[in-house]
């Protein structure tokens, strides 16, 4: 999947719109998003931001009544290509949900899950499953906590630990993006603070882009930061100028507090 | 504001009226529990019943001149052969149309669909009975050259046509009750649909999904007009699928109303009716405790 012009950047939409049945939720989408980096969408409530990052996986085409314009092209690859495989893009760009969903499943089993999808039974031998269990857990700073329970329900954890999971069970598949939907809305602070660590950690070596309400949260822990309303792109920049010297009124009423 | 008297008396009667009917539900179980085990208990202790025989003997002669004998083991038998087989067609089939519906169909088909499953709970078993005496026979009897083609297999297929859907509404409402957020989860790592159902759904809905197949079993194991009519009626233990049997129930619908009140047959006759009710009631508490147990748990 590599584009040596694109090589900058993860992810980039061209004219991208979207459309729930008659509602436009997405208005000619057009962003670069920055290889290596974290990047913040934000905005009011219903201004498209999950939406434009479940684009990215293609995940809303779960539901039946969507229908997008435009193009996304990640790592230089346009994922609405019909020689695109659902199953390979998702390996390479995973996500991280609102609410932590941890499979009901054993600590174990929720990290391998994914391996054992997308690898043939008798190419796992179980010592590559504890390796890349060991691994992943150890990259989240759960590993010291759970590696003497690792057969328990994944479902007995904390809200925490979950979303922690929930971030460990991407790595075995070595994905390039790693999108977050509001990760740490369920959490309180202290853990939204080991989770943002967590991100700070994570970062260079995968492209984050974290959707998020709390605005103090894009500027404490984004790069690049992305303000959207009513389904169109506002402002873009780094996220110290966007918040320092914006360009855009609207963005300043927002990051104000006048409207949102 | 002040409210008459007569309101407030209305109001309180209103909810002793809906009380009554909630407790009254517990009351008719257990009453006709009673009632039924009553009629059949005088043999119990007559010294003319033996339990051993009863579910020891296939042989059933409620009837000899010579010497009346009780054995209800053949119809034990032809009870739980023509329910398992029912359960083997009917649980691939159901389980299968639940996970169609609630996984891989579009919401406007979804409803034609549960229409018609709902049309299939519908018909009357009588009418199945039929089905089976005309249609099922002659096909039994064309494709595998049986003598006759009232037997196990018939009931069965009659019975698994009637337990569909039973299995498939509350199959469908247990893996609708699998929290979306597992969906997208296992989705956005890659999983094909197929993938989706059988490493995340299936387990995740194991206790309703069972449930669902209990259920489906207590509906078999009751029914009886259709099997009185398809089973060909013949006690003996079945030693293959394209033998005639008979069930505990058909038992009773076709010798009640012939046994004298109160006389030993007519007593027996009870009996067995406690005997199926004890199956069912067993069969739905487990179905009960099931979906009440963890639900959803790894």
């Amino acid at each position: 999947m590599n584009n040596p012009a694109a090589a900058d950047y993860a992810i980039q939409t061209r004219d991208l719109s979207l459309w729930y049945g008659n509602f436009q939720a997405l208005n000619n989408v057009t962003l670069d998003i920055k290889h290596g980096a974290i990047t913040s969408l934000i905005g009011p409530s219903g201004c498209g931001k999950t939406t434009l990052l479940r684009c990215f996986n293609r995940i809303n085409e779960r539901y039946g009544s969507v229908r997008t314009s435009g193009e996304i092209r990640i790592l230089g690859r346009n994922i609405y290509d019909e020689d695109v495989s659902l199953i390979e893009l998702r390996r390479f760009v995973g996500m991280v949900f609102q609410r932590p969903n941890p499979l009901p499943l054993s600590i174990y089993e929720n990290i391998v899950f994914g391996l054992r999808l997308h690898s043939e039974r008798r190419a796992l031998t179980r010592a590559d499953l504890d390796a890349a269990v060991e691994g992943a857990l150890t990259e989240v700073g759960l590993w010291a906590s759970v590696r003497d329970r690792l057969d328990r329900s994944a479902l007995d954890l904390q809200l925490d630990e979950q979303q922690k999971l929930c971030i460990a069970r991407l790595l075995p598949l070595k994905p390039e993006v790693i999108l977050m939907d509001e990760p740490c809305s369920a959490l309180d602070a202290e853990a939204t603070r080991a989770i943002e660590e967590l991100l700070f950690g994570l970062r260079g070596r995968y492209s984050i882009v974290i959707v998020t309400h709390n605005m103090a949260q894009a500027r404490r822990a984004s790069d690049e930061c992305f303000l959207m309303l009513m389904g169109e792109l506002i402002e873009h920049g780094a996220t110290e100028s966007l918040f320092t010297s914006p360009k855009d009124a609207r963005t300043l009423n927002y990051l104000e507090g006048r409207f949102g | 504001m002040a409210r008459g008297r007569g309101e407030l008396a209305l109001e309180r009667g209103i909810e002793l009226l809906i009380r009554l009917c909630g407790v009254s539900a517990i009351l008719f179980v257990f009453g006709i529990f009673f009632f039924v085990f009553r009629e059949g208990a005088g043999l119990l202790w007559s010294g003319r019943f033996s339990i051993l025989e009863f579910f020891g003997s296939i042989e059933w002669y409620p009837t000899s001149q010579s010497r009346v004998r009780y054995g209800a083991l053949a119809l034990i038998t032809g009870t739980f052969s023509v329910t398992v087989l029912a359960m083997l067609l009917a649980v691939p089939f159901g389980i299968g149309t639940a996970i169609y519906l609630s996984e891989f169909c579009g919401a406007r088909r979804k409803e034609t669909l549960k229409i018609v499953v709902e049309l299939l709970a519908a018909i009357p078993s009588v009418v199945w009975g039929f089905i089976g005496l005309t249609i099922m026979n002659s096909l039994i009897i064309r494709l595998f050259g049986a003598p006759i083609g009232l037997n196990v297999l018939n009931g069965a297929m009659l019975l698994a046509l009637m337990s569909v859907p039973i299995i498939v509404s509350i199959g469908e409402d247990a893996l609708k009750a699998v929290p979306d957020g597992y969906r997208e989860a296992a989705l956005a790592l890659g999983a094909t649909r197929w993938q989706l159902v059988y490493r995340v759904l299936l387990p995740a809905a194991r206790n309703g999904l069972l449930a669902a197949v209990l259920l489906g079993v207590g509906r078999a194991v009751g029914e009886t007009m259709a099997v009185l009519m398809a089973t060909g009626h013949s006690i003996r233990m079945p030693t293959s699928l394209l033998d005639p049997v008979r069930t505990l129930t058909a038992t009773i619908a076709a010798e009640l109303g012939e046994a004298p009140v109160g006389s030993d047959h007519y007593q027996v006759l009870f009996l067995v009716g406690v005997l199926l009710f004890t199956i069912t009631f067993i069969v739905n508490m487990c179905a009960v405790r099931i979906v009440r147990g963890k639900r959803g748990r790894g």
